[in-house]
């Protein structure tokens, strides 16, 4: 398969991380203290590198049937959710990803902490958050990395695009030095989710012994396909509120 | 044992997420098409997105009812 489907795939489920990391990062630096917020973000950055030197050859070695059984699962659940969350925003019954609410929730909680010093960190607060947000959002990024990268034997390719992502997202936030709200982020993870979802299941159903027609060429259909499901959910979802919304205000007129 | 739970609850949470059933209904339907495949030699490569979409349908189903 060609690596540019694999850089796309892993530079826009990247990109999404990297903007959640970036809003935490920001509203902890901007509003306590910069030295602690990249200890924090540095020290996370080291625990990442470290997993995936762990993890990233292990995975490589093992059975590429087994590996795809494995990955091609997990894949499938995390892209499901991630489908289930975005059709669950776009049809309105779960509210948007606000970055700039979390980024005002983020700086009222930093201004309202105590400054304390442990550990040679001067503020151990910034430290700490930024740990958490970078550790936590880059999890999923290691994650999709040393799955694909390991399913399509072309770890190098993953690692680009998570790169440029990173790279990207990180030039942006320092030019405005703002969290980033103009991304359409919903669209990015329901994009992101049909993409996993697809892959997990080629993969998944490839591991437990499936030859796949037009083999690598059935993911040209099957990524249309997952794309057209959750449109369709997303209209069945918004024709069923529309639906609930008029039959009560009809209950209402008849009641009044 | 604290510090194990809160592992265990993050590792749960990263990998099946809001619903579990989705989780439950992926692994059932990749069972039945390695069991279809191996024992009864069909080549069921149309089972897993079949599940994977009707799993994503009954789950958006589940949830939004349990909202009203």
């Amino acid at each position: 398969m060609n690596a540019l489907p694999l850089i796309i795939t892993v530079f826009v489920a990247c990109a999404v991380e990297a903007v959640e990391a970036l809003t935490i990062v920001l509203a902890t630096g901007i509003t306590r203290e910069w030295k602690s917020t990249f200890q924090g973000m540095g020290a996370a950055l080291v625990v990442l590198a470290v997993i995936t030197a762990a993890i990233g050859p292990a995975v490589s070695h093992l059975p590429l049937t087994g590996l795809r059984l494995v990955v091609g699962a997990l894949l499938a659940i995390f892209g499901l959710q991630w489908m289930r969350k975005a059709v669950l925003r776009a049809a309105g019954y779960k509210a948007l990803h606000d970055e700039a609410g979390a980024y005002r929730r983020e700086v009222a909680a930093a201004e309202a902490a105590a400054r304390e010093s442990r550990r040679g960190v001067s503020d151990w607060y910034s430290f700490t958050l930024a740990f958490k947000g970078v550790l936590l959002e880059g999890l999923e990024v290691v994650f999709i990395v040393i799955t694909f990268g390991s399913n399509q034997k072309n770890v190098g390719a993953a690692v680009v695009g998570a790169a440029a992502a990173i790279i990207v997202v990180t030039v942006v936030g320092i030019a405005v030095r703002a969290p980033l709200t103009k991304v359409p982020e919903n669209w990015m993870k329901f994009a992101v989710g049909v993409m996993l979802a697809s892959f997990g299941t080629f993969w998944g159903a490839e591991g437990a012994g499936v030859a796949w027609p037009g083999d690598d060429a059935a993911l040209l259909v099957l990524v249309p396909v997952m794309a057209l499901a959750a449109g369709g959910c997303v209209y069945w979802l918004r024709s069923r509120k529309t639906a609930a919304a008029v039959t009560a205000r009809r209950s209402e007129v008849v009641g009044s | 044992m604290k510090r194990l739970k809160a592992f265990g609850a993050f590792i749960y949470d990263f990998v099946v997420g809001d619903d579990w059933h989705v989780a439950a209904l992926v692994v059932i339907g990749l069972a039945v098409t390695a069991v279809l495949a191996h024992a009864a030699k069909v080549n069921a490569w149309w089972l897993l997105p079949v599940v994977a979409v009707a799993a994503l349908a009954w789950s958006l189903h589940r949830a939004t009812t349990a909202r009203k």
